[in-house]
């Protein structure tokens, strides 16, 4: 798995913590745990704790309060089904179906050899291109079963180059 | 190069006096300070700065009769009016970009690709309510959005539109782009300014209102892009022609998103009190039901507001309109159903989803949300019984107007006018274990 897990906790950017002498930055903190780990292992957690003096169970609360922190690593592809209002009606199961049967994976799932991850996400703001699926940073809309396929194809083709380039 | 290729109505907006906000959508260097300056942008932020007094930017605004485009319609120049003169404190202004209302994609489209309309709107309101540090309040899947605010931001610290004695005005102003964390919640007021301040996102009990006391304590106003987005029009063509828009009581243009089955779902910019149906139908907007069926029912103003059903959308999109036939206007978010969608099976995911983003400060609204849920899976899976239609009403009543922020409200009213609307299709899903209807998907 592609995860710094010895935390050396250099990356960290402890200014953020600093905000007109006002200690509000905990989110942006969090974040930037997250950006350099790809989770917020509880190892960070005790250190941001340190840092800001906020109780570690405080900080837990913050973390699974938010749907973007993670407690565990995910794929190196991280998709992200809309089931918002407008992709629901508009056929985000079996788009969701598709990626299950090409992957092999359900909701909150990943594949063994760490490449993808599958969350369920409601609503990501494009509603007019429903339905719609985020990998990673990538938008994809007015999508079809088959044209879901076809994405996948491309990420699974590029994972495996990665892999065949490290082993190399 | 766009990032999301949204369609809008971009190309009317250029050409047309009236329509503003989308004007230079289409551009696809809008982004960008030169081209932004060059089509007259930061211009109201000098003036302003130059010409006028703080209150006297509040009384044009007032005037200028905009009311909140976030879902509640505040007047926008009368909330401004509400910060202490007196106050020693700080004041802050926080633009609220947490766009997660389902259905509503208007923010990000002026975010991606007019970041510094946003900014200007921004810096004028700081100006009149004398704040010195402004927030965005940026939604965290909204990575495009965020890089291009952070780079607007970035370009107009270096031309001087932010910063220390801005235009050699002796005012300075910084900005802050904050990204959250992901919480449908948030978009409430005062829950984001607790997730600003680095908490979980619960709503707080008002009074005192954020104009009073919100960030940090100190007087604080929260506003909606789009409605931020208009100010620095006003301030270049005056409350008197931003008037002349829409009606008498909702004055201005507003963006609507439209989605669903509509075969062309987008972003468009119309006056207020322009009609539900040509907004559905015109070949110029939705262009008509995907494959030419009937329509069923519409969400006129984001997930949390009540149905029109197809002899309701005779109606005009203005707040006081919305409101006589029961809805509102909402975020502007129009969701569209044909006649193949089962209502119960819109309201599952509805409820699934508000469930999944109660805060669960108030117990109404989080455990209330959780029993919705469990019914109405049951009764979409088949497992239906007599009385619970009776149940579903009872739980909603006892939601509706108990909690501190207006989610619970927001969940329980698209559940409540599905079934005063379609009351005899939950009745048949309970007794028969499935769908009146249908559902067929529009794209295979």
């Amino acid at each position: 798995m592609n995860v710094n897990t010895k935390h050396d906790f250099k990356p960290f950017n402890v200014d953020l913590w600093k905000h007109d002498g006002q200690a509000g930055a905990l989110i942006p903190l969090l974040q930037s745990a997250q950006d350099t780990y790809g989770y917020i292992s509880e190892a960070a957690i005790d250190h941001i704790s340190h840092i800001t003096g906020v109780p570690a169970a405080e900080i837990y609360g913050v973390v699974t309060f938010y749907a973007q922190f993670r407690t565990k690593p995910l794929g190196k592809y991280v998709i992200k089904v809309c089931n918002g209002t407008a992709c629901h009606v508009n056929n985000a199961k079996p788009i969701a179906d598709a990626v299950t049967d090409e992957l092999g994976i359900t909701y909150d799932e990943t594949t063994d050899d760490g490449d993808f991850s599958m969350l369920s996400v409601a609503c990501v703001g494009c509603c007019s291109l429903a339905p719609v699926v985020v990998i990673n940073d990538e938008t994809y809309g007015r999508l079809t079963p088959a044209k879901t396929r076809k994405v996948l194809r491309e990420y699974k083709r590029e994972a495996k180059k990665t892999q065949q380039e490290k082993d190399a | 190069m766009f990032y999301s290729p949204v369609i809008t109505n971009g190309s009317e907006a250029a050409a047309s006096d009236k329509l503003h906000l989308f004007k230079y959508v289409e551009d696809s260097e809008q982004y960008k300070l030169m081209t932004f300056e060059s089509h007259g942008g930061y211009k109201a932020w000098k003036k302003v700065l130059t010409e006028m007094q703080p209150q006297q930017v509040i009384d044009e605004v007032k005037n200028s009769g905009l009311r909140g485009r976030g879902g509640a319609g505040f007047p926008t120049g009368m909330k401004w009016g509400f910060v202490p003169k007196d106050s020693s404190k700080p004041r802050y202004l926080c633009c609220n970009a947490d766009e997660s209302e389902p259905g509503t994609c208007k923010d990000r489209v002026l975010m991606e690709r007019d970041p510094h309309g946003v900014i200007e709107g921004m810096a004028i309101g700081a100006y009149a309510i004398g704040c010195h540090t402004m927030f965005i309040y940026i939604r965290g899947e909204f990575n495009h959005c965020i890089d291009r605010m952070e780079q607007a931001v970035e370009e107009a610290y270096a031309k001087g539109h932010l910063g220390k004695n801005i235009h050699g005005s002796g005012y300075d102003l910084d900005m802050i782009v904050h990204t959250g964390g992901g919480a449908y919640i948030c978009g409430e007021e005062t829950a984001l300014l607790n997730s600003l301040e680095g908490e979980r996102g619960m709503s707080r009990i008002r009074p005192p209102f954020p104009a009073i006391e919100g960030l940090y304590a100190c007087p604080t106003i929260v506003n909606n892009v789009e409605s931020l987005a208009a100010v620095p029009h006003i301030i270049n063509r005056g409350a008197e022609w931003y008037r002349t828009l829409g009606t008498e009581k909702s004055a201005g243009t507003k963006l609507f998103s439209l989605s669903g089955h509509v075969k062309r779902p987008g972003n468009y910019e119309v006056e207020l009190g322009f009609s539900l149906k040509k907004l559905l139908y015109d070949p110029a907007y939705g262009g008509g039901i995907l494959g030419d069926k009937k329509l069923k029912g519409v969400i006129p103003g984001g997930a949390s507001t009540p149905f029109l059903t197809p002899e309701m959308i005779d109606v005009n999109l203005d707040y006081e309109s919305l409101t006589a036939v029961g809805s509102m206007l909402g975020s502007g978010a129009v969701i569209v159903f044909d006649e193949d969608t089962c209502i119960v099976w819109v309201i599952q995911k509805l409820i699934q989803f508000f469930k999944h983003e109660s805060c669960g400060k108030c117990t109404p609204c989080r455990e209330g949300t959780g029993w919705l849920k469990q019914i109405i899976d049951r009764i979409e899976a088949g497992g239906g019984q007599p009385g619970d239609i009776e149940k579903i009403e009872e739980i909603c009543g006892n939601i509706l107007g108990r909690t501190i922020c207006p989610l619970g409200d927001a969940a329980v009213m698209p559940i409540q006018s599905s079934i005063r609307l379609w009351r005899e299709e939950w009745q048949y899903h309970i007794e028969h274990g499935k769908c009146m209807v249908k559902t067929e998907f529009p794209f295979k």
